[in-house]
């Protein structure tokens, strides 16, 4: 093969959804071994060190990022059924969310606000341009609701999907170790703080190395904060007189 | 055959969730609304479908996986980032930890509140 066909071999490839699909499953599976090599570190976090490595390969290889998400859409879609299915654990532990129904509802509103204003507080106080924080706003909600709530408030969905998902890996890195401090060992009540603060990351997380029972509750503070927010963000941001 | 039906049962879910967002005009998006009717239906049934446990457990196993494609659109904004730089580091990070820290306590008080007082 000469090198003109081989030049035209990659232009196919490159624009072709079959690179993006298999260069995301191989950095992922890439990522999953880093993290156990750094000992399940928190600051290794599989997705953060595939989205890491997936943007190195994409600026080396010059494919833009439109390019590649035409691959990598079919698995951006699961992400629906996926949210969808997060009803599942949640029905088999429908007792004892039942039993705590109180204390989770006023414990989702009480996160919301904390999340929110905390938020804009810092931001403002830091001097954070106008569009930064209208995308931060939202960022502790999973990624579809923030990504709508951004556009309805004037913020970027694109940043605002993306500060959500280091919203994530940073509450998967803080949170084990901030149960610990504040003495927090109830798994249900670690579970749902982590799906409030940290949407769908800490819902992983709860699942992987809390049980099925932390999973539910993380799920279930995921959709509620998720849909609480969507409703309460544009009065809080009206307060803050943005 | 049974995967294929537990993926119906999903999408079918996240369909009607997206007909309920559209036509109520509700801000909140197709597949959260599609996980309360899943719910509401899994409630109304009883149980779980074989088919749909494995569709779904298997879904919710690679749940991480799923977030990579929306992530490396971080790519797009690496302007905007460099300007408000640190301002994003402390502000993410505090706050996290504020909202993870204040949240776990107000349920783990309300928590152990409500299941001593309900006798348990």
């Amino acid at each position: 093969m000469n090198l003109a066909a081989l030049d035209e071999l990659w232009v196919y490839l490159s624009g072709n959804p079959l690179l993006s699909l298999l260069a995301t499953l191989v950095a992922f599976t890439l990522a999953t071994r880093i993290n156990r090599l750094a000992k399940c570190s928190p600051f290794a976090h599989p997705v953060i060190v595939a989205i890491a490595l997936l943007i190195g390969f994409l600026l080396l290889a010059g494919i833009d990022y439109a390019t590649y998400f035409e691959g990598a859409q079919f698995i951006h879609f699961m992400l629906g059924p996926a949210t969808v299915a997060l009803a599942i654990p949640l029905f088999d532990h429908r007792e004892r969310v039942r039993r705590m129904l109180v204390p989770i509802v006023l414990a989702c509103l009480t996160g919301i606000v904390t999340a929110v204003s905390s938020t804009l507080a810092i931001g403002l106080l830091l001097g954070a341009r106008p569009e930064t924080l209208l995308s931060l706003a939202p960022r502790s909600v999973t990624s579809p609701i923030a990504m709508g709530i951004a556009e309805q408030i004037g913020g970027i969905p694109s940043l605002a999907a993306g500060l959500v998902l280091l919203t994530g890996s940073v509450g998967c890195a803080l949170g084990p170790w901030l149960f610990r401090r504040l003495d927090i060992e109830d798994p249900s009540v670690q579970g749902f703080t982590m799906g409030l603060a940290a949407h769908g990351f800490g819902t992983a997380q709860s699942f992987a190395s809390l049980g099925a029972m932390a999973g539910a509750f993380a799920g279930l503070a995921m959709g509620l904060t998720g849909m609480v927010t969507a409703f309460l963000l544009p009065l809080i941001i009206s307060l803050f007189g943005l | 055959m049974p995967l294929i039906m537990g993926m119906s049962i999903l999408l079918g879910c996240q369909f009607l969730g997206e007909l309920l967002s559209r036509s109520l005009a509700i801000p909140v998006p197709g597949p959260v609304l599609g996980m309360v009717v899943l719910l509401v239906a899994l409630l109304i049934h009883g149980r779980v479908p074989d088919s749909l446990r494995l569709a779904g457990e298997g879904l919710l196993r690679y749940l991480t996986l799923l977030f990579v494609p929306a992530g490396v659109g971080l790519m797009v904004h690496f302007e905007l980032i460099k300007a408000d730089f640190w301002v994003l580091v402390i502000t993410l990070i505090v706050s996290t930890a504020v909202t993870l820290g204040v949240t776990g306590k107000v349920l783990d008080r309300l928590a152990k509140h409500y299941t001593r007082g309900a006798g348990k």
